[in-house]
């Protein structure tokens, strides 16, 4: 096991990792704001795919594909929390679920009805295609190094706008007491909506440049979404920085253990039964380490300050 | 007779008698979706034990689903090329019994619902739906990864296995073999809801707090009943698997979590018989919209999402009057 290959994989795990922050951070910015559990956010994710992939296929453009990845399914977020999600709100966890459940339904059949039951392949573009030599004679993909890149300057920016603006202030306060800052004369509908519309667009995001590397399919947002949801309750529901650290040690958990778990079984068995032993027990690695978080810390590593519900 | 009683009974005559006319019309098409929705509403009256009278919004009831389907088809698995059923910790001869099938099925069950629920128990709201979530992808992942059994392919039962005095490959009696199992069921969980532990429990989910100042603790009771409801879904994941031939990791996968919320929801929370009308509901529009437009999913979720929006407490709640309590 050389050093280029761990370190080859640890990449492999940060891409994941910032693929999930994105995703994660518009879930718990979701519930910790507005108390709504979201089940139909991988539906954004895919719808902001199934634009990017429409959008770059006529205009051969990619990055005008991914604008409209983000764009689409910031669109889809607002009439989506303006026509349900308002009613929503004041339900218990068990509506929420249900009714978002039902969404999915909707988002994929009508997803397949648009666009047929055929994967679409999106291509990575001309300028990030290919790979690069990085220090110590790594050589790593363009591509998934942009999506690295992308993903923590989203984080950094998330700060920034949440800790450092005036929008931020409001979303924070939201958080802390709606009726106060409504009675503040702020309109916390608007800000919701935003918040809302906002976590679509990092959503759209990741499903358009993750499309890129695999196939935009329906049902494309699932699995991702699954694992968002693990991320934000090991970071703790609600808290940006919680579901940054949540993701990373969600990605590089799955992609380690996928690559690893397997060798090290060989160090005591045979291989076959190696192989397959590490493999089942690499897919359930970060739900073994959810459960263990929780029963330690049930709020999760980073519980949220200032919210009353949590 | 209250309406929501009287609305039980003609749910509860009708499902065996619709049966029987199937039967004498030789129309075993029917009498298996019949069967269908009987399994399934047992499988949601065994989740709306924990979730309508406790109060525990469970994703993962998958998990005993999946789980009763497997002990099932592994031991026909088995019991099909004559090996053994267990090795560790003792040998165990494979069986195509169904009671000792379902006994295995029942203690594995409780024991991981024992499990699960202690871990998941000390959290709640939106906490316990993650994790009981995350616990049954767990044994999904684990189950589509382990080739022994499979994989992402299923396992095919290809004799159903045996029921002293009844010949289960006759859809008639199977059905009838279910129905019975259902009432059964349903009478145990009327005895136990209307018992001194059915009151704790309801008080656990209406408030822990008041409950424990009159000396009760609510952690044991409500893990309890999250095992009772686990063994019944159980119960019902095997006859499932009995029913169709076949177990699919799907009965594992978080969609059949939904489902069986679906059931419980559109039937009516915490009312008896509501989640066998949910299911029987179910079953009805995966049928027939199934069969007017590929889309069926598309039209379910808009009725699931207005349901939800407007008609709060399901169909049990639209036609038979409010709950005395809440």
């Amino acid at each position: 096991m050389s050093t280029l290959l761990i370190a080859e994989q640890v990449l492999n795990g940060l891409q994941l990792g910032v693929t999930l922050f994105l995703m994660a951070a518009g879930l718990t910015l979701v519930f910790g704001v507005m108390g709504l559990i979201n089940l139909a956010h991988g539906s954004l994710y895919m719808i902001g795919a199934f634009c990017c992939a429409f959008v770059s296929v006529e205009t051969g453009s990619f990055f005008l594909g991914l604008l409209a990845g983000m764009a689409g399914a910031a669109v889809a977020g607002a009439l989506l929390e303006m026509v349900v999600m308002q009613r929503l709100y004041a339900r218990d966890h068990l509506d929420q679920v249900l009714a978002t459940f039902a969404l999915i339904l909707i988002a994929s059949e009508g997803t397949r009805w648009v666009f047929g039951d055929v994967p679409l392949f999106l291509d990575v573009p001309e300028a990030f295609s290919g790979t690069i030599e990085l220090i110590g004679g790594l050589t790593y993909s363009k591509y998934r190094l942009l999506i690295i890149f992308v993903g923590l300057l989203v984080a950094l920016g998330l700060y920034w706008l949440i800790a450092r603006t005036r929008l931020g202030m409001r979303i924070r306060a939201g958080e802390s007491d709606r009726e106060m800052i409504a009675a503040l004369g702020v309109n916390i509908r608007l800000v919701y909506t935003i918040v809302f519309a906002l976590g679509a667009a990092l959503a759209g995001l990741a499903g358009s440049m993750v499309g890129a590397l695999s196939s935009v399919q329906v049902g494309m947002g699932e699995p991702v979404l699954i694992l968002a949801f693990v991320v934000i309750v090991i970071g703790g529901i609600g808290s940006v920085k919680g579901a940054l650290i949540g993701a990373l040690l969600v990605g590089l958990v799955d992609t380690l253990g996928r690559v690893f778990l397997p060798s090290f079984f060989q160090l005591f068995m045979n291989n076959s039964d190696a192989t397959t032993l590490g493999s089942s027990l690499a897919s359930m690695a970060i739900y073994v380490v959810m459960a263990i978080v929780l029963a330690v810390r049930p709020q999760g590593l980073f519980p949220a300050t200032g919210t009353s519900s949590a | 007779m209250s309406r929501e009683s009287r609305v039980s009974l003609v749910v509860l005559v009708g499902l065996p008698v619709a049966a029987f006319i199937a039967h004498i019309s030789g129309e075993t098409y029917i009498i298996n979706l019949l069967t269908r929705m009987t399994v399934l509403g047992l499988a949601g009256i065994g989740l709306n034990f924990a979730l309508g009278y406790g109060g525990m919004v469970s994703f993962g009831h998958a998990a005993f689903f999946g789980l009763g389907a497997y002990v099932t088809g592994i031991a026909a698995f088995h019991a099909f090329d004559d090996s053994l059923f267990a090795t560790v910790p003792f040998e165990l001869a494979s069986t195509n019994q169904m009671l000792q099938i379902w006994l295995i099925a029942l203690l594995l069950a409780g024991l991981l619902a024992l499990l699960i629920g202690f871990i998941s128990l000390r959290t709640s709201g939106v906490y316990f739906i993650m994790i009981t979530l995350a616990f049954a992808q767990m044994l999904y992942y684990f189950a589509i990864s382990w080739p022994t059994y499979g994989g992402e392919d299923g396992l095919s039962i290809y004799l159903r296995n045996e029921f002293p005095g009844v010949q289960t490959d006759k859809a008639f009696s199977f059905f009838l073999l279910c129905f019975a199992i259902l009432l059964l069921v349903l009478l145990l969980c009327w005895r136990f809801v209307n018992a001194r532990f059915g009151a704790a429990l309801q008080g656990a989910r209406m408030n822990a707090l008041r409950l424990s100042s009159i000396g009760i603790a609510p952690f044991p009771v409500k893990l309890t009943a999250f095992v009772i409801s686990a063994m019944i879904v159980a119960l019902a994941g095997a006859l499932f698997a009995e029913l169709n031939g076949f177990v699919s990791p799907t009965s594992l996968s978080w969609h059949m979590s939904g489902e069986l919320i679906i059931f419980v929801i559109l039937g009516g929370v915490g009312r008896l018989v509501g989640p066998l009308i949910g299911a029987i509901v179910f079953v009805l529009l995966e049928t027939y919209l199934g069969g007017l437009t590929d889309r069926w999913q598309f039209f379910l979720g808009l009725i699931l999402l207005a349901t939800v929006l407007f008609a709060n407490g399901g169909i049990m709640g639209l036609i038979g009057g409010r709950t005395r309590h809440d």
